[in-house]
């Protein structure tokens, strides 16, 4: 087990405008499990093959325990990989493609047989060890690769959108199925993924990423309920958070067009400036009737999803989602009012959109 | 009505191609007496290996069948050894030029034999390779190269580098994630590669013939006995030519198809 320590990375590809990662610098500790997420481009990729040894940086440093591996090939910084495409060997059996890394290492023969055993009864393949590629459907191909992975009980797991190849239902089984794999052999897990629900389900923390920088780094649920920026709000949950601007008034309270609304009192020495507001569309309350402290908005659309109903609803000129229980009965062009808890509302700089310290 | 007519379409083509080839076997394999039968009967009536025999006895056919198969599997492994590395590095890096590179290697075949043949002539006088098999070899080989360097190119593409990276992470190197992985892989491709090449050695000769005298392949030799040699040895040269490239379209087929599925980004 080794904990990963990145400084300062910085790659460009030829002919890129602007440089992949941009001074990343990132510690994941001995056991972590941390998820890169982002939309592509974001350089998400790039990180995580300099770890693996795939790229080179151009300046920075990559250490993995206590070792120093920016310079050292992939092969030689014992790091375990999981590849977008899988990456089996076609002309390989399942048991050699399980037992490839092992091989390579010189592992005597007797104790290949039984980690191969072992890691393919671990992931359902124990039936299929005599199988080419070939003959398995994806999600199997997937599960070999994740075996071929685990079995070299390499110090540190790297995985590039495992399960971005996988259809809906299976992509769900199996993310839930990996977690579990990898908090029994306890690797240290960098993982790689644009899908934000796979993030948060999967990591210890979750690193969002964009434009070659880590925009915010924390545990699931501080980067969904305190996102760093707007950027990271509107990509971390679905639907994303609701952002509109308020102008902060004495009391203090938010000036939302003409009408006002509680705010927190630390928002007090925000007075007279306009700030944008955040927030998630299951922490607004809505009902059909008018009450104090509410805004009225126009209902646009009703989608109902079963656990809930999804509304997108018109507040002044801003288009906000939110979330109602599944039981409320609205249609579109119906007026509905809104109640957002003081508490649950995240405050941004509308130049900057930078999260205010409130 | 047009799926009619496109069958129509190719067997007239497959008839226009097979026609000579059954006639040579036919002519080929009959006595040389009823070579000169009018009309000549377009079944076998009358086989015989005589002609062929007498052909493979006559001077030069057999040392011309030792040449042609030296320059032919020379030429095989000296194009292998040069187009492997170059039709990898087209399929995996991509370096400034390389469309182009693609382009201008394709055009090297447009420049006709001859006009290669007389500079190259006078070049391998100078050095003394002129009538050996070297000279053939070499001359063979620049002509395969272009195919040879794009055929393989094709398989490395199909190999997704992936697989490479694969290797490597799990404790291969360079060299041993490419004999391990990318060689099993590319070896039907390659293979399909090297008989073209063989092929393409074995039936050329305007280069052939020019640059040797003495030490001539057998197309060369065929060719350059051909205007005062009888009726039956003729067809009995052509036979002996048209065999491998037809043994190799028979073999080479599945993976001809699937070569050329592939395609070059």
């Amino acid at each position: 087990m080794s904990r990963i320590v990145l400084r300062n990375l910085v790659k460009s590809y030829p002919g890129g405008d602007r440089r992949a990662t941009d001074e990343i610098s990132l510690e994941v500790a001995d056991g972590e499990f941390v998820v890169l997420v982002g939309p592509s481009g974001c350089g998400k990729t790039t990180l995580l093959r300099m770890v693996a040894g795939l790229e080179t940086p151009d300046s920075g440093s990559v250490h993995i325990g206590d070792t120093d591996v920016t310079s050292l090939s992939a092969r030689d910084r014992r790091v375990s990989m999981v590849f977008q495409s899988y990456a089996i060997f076609p002309h390989m059996k399942v048991r050699q493609n399980i037992g490839f890394g092992l091989m390579m290492r010189k592992v005597p023969r007797p104790e290949i047989d039984r980690r191969v055993a072992d890691a393919a009864a671990m992931l359902d393949l124990s039936d299929y060890l005599d199988r080419f590629p070939s003959q398995l459907s994806g999600g199997q191909r997937q599960r070999v690769a994740v075996a071929r992975a685990i079995v070299v009980d390499a110090g540190v797991l790297l995985m590039d959108e495992p399960l971005s190849n996988l259809d809906a239902l299976l992509r769900l089984q199996f993310r839930a199925e990996l977690k579990r794999i990898v908090h029994q052999i306890g690797t240290t897990t960098l993982y790689v993924t644009h899908d934000q629900a796979e993030a948060m389900s999967l990591g210890d923390r979750v690193a969002v990423m964009r434009d070659g920088r880590v925009a915010q780094i924390g545990g699931p649920l501080e980067v969904y309920d305190s996102p760093a920026d707007r950027f990271v709000g509107s990509f971390l949950g679905a639907p994303p958070m609701n952002f509109f601007p308020a102008l902060v008034s004495d009391g203090p309270a938010l000036s939302v067009g003409a009408l006002s609304i509680p705010a927190p009192s630390s928002l007090a020495r925000f007075a007279g400036r306009t700030v944008l507001v955040g927030v998630r569309a299951e922490k607004l309350a809505v009902s059909t009737d008018a009450a104090d402290g509410f805004l009225p908005a126009t209902v646009e659309v009703v989608e109902p999803t079963g656990a809930s109903v999804l509304l997108t609803v018109r507040l002044g000129d801003h288009e906000l989602k939110v979330q109602a229980p599944p039981t409320f009965d609205t249609r579109p062009e119906a007026s509905v009012w809104l109640r957002a808890d003081p508490s649950t509302m995240r405050f941004y700089d509308p130049e900057t959109s930078l999260a205010l310290t409130v | 009505m047009r799926r009619f007519a496109l069958q129509v379409f190719c067997v007239a083509i497959s008839l226009f191609m097979a026609a000579p080839i059954y006639l040579i076997t036919l002519a080929a394999f009959s006595s040389r007496e009823s070579l000169n039968e009018f009309p000549l009967p377009l079944v076998p009536t009358d086989p015989s290996t005589e002609t062929l025999s007498g052909f493979l006895s006559s001077t030069g056919v057999i040392a011309g069948g030792v040449n042609s198969l030296m320059v032919g599997l020379n030429t095989v492994v000296l194009a292998l050894l040069i187009g492997l590395p170059a039709g990898y590095a087209v399929a995996r890096y991509a370096f400034r030029g390389r469309q182009p590179y693609q382009l201008f290697l394709l055009l090297t075949r447009a420049l006709p034999i001859v006009v290669l043949s007389v500079p190259l002539a006078r070049i391998f006088l100078t050095t003394g390779l002129y009538d050996t098999t070297y000279a053939v070899t070499l001359l063979h080989t620049a002509l395969a190269l272009p195919t040879t360097v794009l055929i393989t190119a094709a398989v490395f593409v199909a190999v997704s580098p992936e697989q490479e990276e694969a290797a490597q992470i799990f404790g291969a190197s360079p060299v041993q994630a490419f004999v391990r992985i990318v060689m099993p892989q590319a070896l039907p491709g390659i293979a399909a590669a090297a008989v073209f090449t063989f092929v393409m050695s074995w039936n050329e000769v305007l280069g052939a013939a020019i640059l040797t005298l003495n030490q001539r392949t057998l197309p060369a030799q065929v060719l350059s006995t051909l205007s005062f040699s009888p009726l039956a040895y003729r067809f009995a040269g052509g036979f002996a030519l048209v065999v491998p490239a037809l043994l190799f379209i028979a073999i080479m087929r599945k993976y001809l198809l699937n070569m050329w599925g592939t395609t070059l980004k």
